[in-house]
């Protein structure tokens, strides 16, 4: 086991990383901060846990994790889902009365399986996921990003699988949406 | 018969849980009909597949992120893009 100093610093080392790995899922830069700081004073307070038993990394990513769901859950508490965070359709215009599109989704073209690659597409993204409300961005947070189940994600935000389903299908179409809108139109330059 | 409203509330759910057979069905008919919802489909699919590249490759900077489906997820994309 290394030396109290050495811990410190080696644990240290990992901040950029475990700010890096907030932000994906903390659209808050404060929340980021908060989040990154308890899971270093958790790790320093806890290092006979570590005990050199796993990877650094992958210790503090765990511990992180619960200080990320702990966000999740006090949001879920503080603002519980109201009627219209679970009205189904997130935005009215896109079907008709008989349930058909008003209009399509676009063709979003090009070659876009290499997006990842693309540092400006992980800002928009950012953007459009800040853009939804908290509940909804972090159940889309912890299904896709974290690839949590159903059932664990149930537990943070507390609600039922049936709603869940109705928080991420919105989530995944509002974000379809803002991503067409403020990625595709302009990268692509053709809608159809 | 399911509309487009009913398939992208189904293609989601989908993403999170198994469909019974006949749902399952009813919307693979729907999307060999209407190109709208297959592209829906395949824009769903293209968006979990980037976060997920994006969230491997923010675990190894400075690494290209390697393949990080399940091959049950992988088989789903390139049949989704089979059918556009």
């Amino acid at each position: 086991m290394p030396a109290p100093r050495e811990f410190r610093s080696q644990v240290e080392k990992e901040r950029p990383y475990l700010v890096r790995y907030a932000s994906l899922q903390l659209r808050d830069a404060d929340a980021v901060q908060d989040a990154v700081q308890e899971t270093l004073l958790a790790a320093l307070a806890g290092e006979a846990n570590f005990a050199g038993r796993s990877n650094l990394r992958t210790w503090l990513t765990g511990i992180l994790k619960h200080k990320i769901a702990d966000h999740f859950r006090r949001q879920a508490r503080e603002a519980p889902l109201g009627d219209g965070d679970l009205r189904e359709q997130p935005d009215p215009s896109a079907f008709d009365g008989s349930g058909h599109w008003t209009s399509g989704p676009t063709d979003w073209g090009g070659n876009p399986a290499d997006l990842y690659r693309e540092k400006k597409f992980l800002d928009q993204f950012t953007k459009c996921l800040a853009d939804l409300s908290p509940n909804h961005a972090n159940a889309f947070t912890l299904r896709e990003i974290e690839g949590a189940g159903t059932g664990e994600i149930c537990k943070v935000l507390n609600v039922t699988e049936t709603n869940l389903w109705v928080i991420l299908h919105r989530a995944r179409m509002q974000l379809r949406r803002c991503l067409e809108t403020h990625w595709f139109k302009k990268s692509t330059g053709k809608g159809s | 018969m399911l509309s487009c409203k009913d398939v992208t509330r189904l293609l989601s759910e989908s993403m999170d849980r198994s469909l019974p057979l006949g749902k399952r069905v009813g919307v693979r008919f729907h999307l060999l009909i209407c190109k709208f919802c297959a592209r829906y489909e395949r824009q769903l699919l293209l968006i979990r597949e980037t976060v997920r590249r994006l969230v491997a490759a923010e675990d190894r900077p400075g690494e290209s992120p390697g393949e990080t489906l399940s091959a049950e997820a992988r088989e789903r994309i390139r049949k989704a893009f089979a059918n556009p």
